[in-house]
């Protein structure tokens, strides 16, 4: 060590190769696993609201949470996509609402039968993400006035079609409310909605995270014109995106009719922020290219237990609000902090 | 009058591997390209020189089908050929490293390097479930980034926002020099970066030279072209100038016929 330090330079390379500092350690975890922020807020946001009320983690509590989150989780998936490419999408909730209003009043009024107008509301779904697609990939309008435009066009066609009456769940065919039919695994009470909803995320996470296709998702957020130099078609890659969040909506849609118990044109009014709020969470970079379905979950956890665990401290709802506000401040600081990350 | 001439005697007997004749560009009213010959032979490093509007960019993107020229013929091994976009440059086999490096910083190095032809798994799970074989592609960017000397990139799964300038070229070189092309071209590669760094990617144009990959260089930098190249083409006013070599012309008579100060027959007639 002393005959080093004596010759010259040998001050900066033992400068050079000490040892990172902690905070250096913990941006570089957080830059490598970007789930790992979120599923520590979830952890300590599940233990301070168990030592605030103990009834919070019983299994009911913990139920009733995973249930409430499911329609936005299922939002989000799309809006993670739409996010992943540097965009953001506004009309998710809108889109959802069309899609649910049409299959429910085709199979209550018009007497369609449930699997058709289920998979009408799905098709409709899917052609509402392709609108979007085809304004920003070919037109070249950018994703926040697309969506921001079709968030009314949506709204006000599901408002039209079904008169701005909601449709109960007694007039609607099993199909349509198989979404909210409930069974117990051990003391949990789970939804097949929930169920579909993991399956959305595990079929989708696959699709990001082993196909070329997510790759390019990725690449495409990242950087287009690089992505595009490199051999990918970043439109098409853009585009279908659009299109799979669309269908995505749809299906979260189908899943909302079991949870709410009726079709009603004007359910989930917050779902626009609450799923971009989810993502932000979750870790995913709004600049694009940067993060993942996993702590998109975790986000829309994280939301959901605030708004259980405040009401069972017997805090004022609107605290709730305050603190998510909190988060996604602390969550974008957060992200801007890990992007500074160097080797 | 202008276009190409007194070859060097021992490329005169080559076939070249790459060749453009009469490639011609106009940009509405501005003429981008006015006729321009050039000739890549195997194995050689050409510089592409100019000043700024002289055409070499329109030149080097219409070689690699970022533009498509309004008349002249590209020869690819003797095969004619025409380009609808890069893609149809990249599957014959011209591979570019653009000055903007192309590269995705989010993304790992293996996953840069295999950006655009990812290989998936074999079997089953490749072709219904279309997963990837992110080990393969890992081993085998190692092995390419290994084979071209590049010993400053430890870990072939940093994200390449973590690399430097130097490394971050040496990803790209990389990639444009590990899957069997055929032509190298490489705009602007030392732009950017220091003095070092500099010598590390001039030091990897000729490792691509010596396993017998043709490299198009273009470049601003004097010293840098005088010291890795065989030939130089001179671009200027959207013609060829000339082509010299390092041996037959200084650097100040090479600036001096790419500013137009002398031209090539003065020089060589005496």
């Amino acid at each position: 060590m002393t005959v080093q330090s004596a010759t010259p330079g040998a001050a900066a390379k033992e400068l050079a190769r000490r040892e990172h500092t902690t905070s250096q350690r913990i941006q570089h975890l957080l830059h490598q696993h970007p789930a790992l922020s979120p599923a520590i807020i979830l952890l300590l946001t599940v233990v301070c609201f168990t030592i605030v009320n103990s009834r919070f983690s019983n299994p009911a509590a913990l139920s009733l949470l995973v249930q409430q989150t499911a329609v936005v989780a299922a939002l989000a998936v799309g809006q993670t996509l739409i996010i992943l490419t540097a965009g953001i999408d506004l009309s998710v909730g809108a889109i959802a609402i069309l899609s649910m209003m049409v299959t429910a009043t085709l199979a209550a009024e018009n007497g369609w039968p449930a699997g058709l107008a289920l998979a009408a509301g799905l098709v409709l779904g899917l052609a509402a993400g392709v609108l979007n697609g085809l304004l920003v990939t070919r037109i070249g309008l950018p994703p926040f006035i697309v969506t921001l435009g079709t968030l009314s066009i949506f709204t006000a066609l599901a408002l039209l079609y079904s008169g701005g009456q909601s449709i109960q769940n007694n007039r609607l065919p099993a199909l349509l409310n198989w979404t909210g039919e409930g069974f117990a695994i051990g003391r949990f009470r789970v939804t097949t909605g929930v169920l579909i909803v993991i399956g959305l995320y595990v079929v989708v996470g696959f699709a990001l995270s082993q196909t070329s296709w997510g790759r390019h998702v990725y690449a495409v957020g990242d950087d287009p014109e690089a992505a595009r130099l490199s051999g990918v078609r970043s439109r098409r890659v853009l585009f279908s995106v659009y299109a799979v969040a669309g269908l995505i909506y749809g299906i979260a849609g189908w899943t909302l009719i079991g949870r709410a118990g009726a079709a009603s044109p004007n359910a989930i009014v917050d779902a626009n922020l609450e799923s971009i709020t989810a993502v932000v969470i979750g870790g995913t970079s709004l600049f694009g290219g940067r993060g993942g379905l996993l702590g998109t979950l975790l986000g829309a956890l994280i939301v959901q237990a605030f708004t259980i665990g405040l009401s069972l401290a017997g805090v004022d709802a609107q605290y709730r609000l305050l603190a998510v506000g909190v988060l996604v401040i602390v969550a974008v600081s957060v992200d801007q902090w890990i992007r500074k990350v160097r080797s | 009058m202008t276009a190409t001439i007194n070859q060097p005697g021992d490329t005169a007997l080559q076939v070249p591997i790459l060749s453009a004749r009469g490639l011609v560009k106009t940009f509405g009213r501005v003429i981008g390209l006015d006729g321009v010959d050039l000739d890549l032979f195997p194995g050689e490093v050409l510089a592409v020189i100019g000043d700024n509007g002289a055409g070499k960019s329109t030149l080097i993107k219409c070689l690699t089908g970022a533009l498509i020229p309004d008349a002249g013929q590209l020869t690819l091994e003797q095969a004619p050929i025409t380009f609808r976009g890069p893609q149809d440059a990249r599957a014959a086999g011209i591979e570019t490293v653009y000055q903007t490096l192309a590269v995705a910083p989010a993304l790992d190095i293996a996953s840069n390097l295999y950006l655009g032809r990812e290989e998936r798994r074999p079997g089953l799970l490749g072709n219904v479930f279309r997963m990837l074989d992110h080990r393969g592609m890992r081993d085998r960017a190692a092995a390419a980034v290994r084979e071209l000397g590049i010993q400053t990139i430890q870990n072939i799964q940093q994200t390449v926002e973590t690399l430097s300038g130097g490394q971050r070229q040496a990803v790209a070189v990389a990639r444009a020099a590990a899957f069997g092309s055929k032509v190298v071209v490489l705009d602007e590669p030392t732009a950017a970066l220091g003095v070092k760094e500099s010598n590390q990617v001039l030091d990897m144009i000729k490792g691509l030279r010596e396993r017998g990959l043709p490299v198009i260089l273009i470049s601003h930098n004097m010293p840098h072209v005088w010291e890795v190249a065989d030939r130089i083409h001179i671009q200027r006013l959207g013609r060829c100038a000339g082509v010299i070599t390092p041996d037959s012309h200084t650097m100040t008579e090479g600036v001096a016929i790419m500013t137009g100060a002398a031209n090539l027959e003065d020089n060589t007639s005496t």
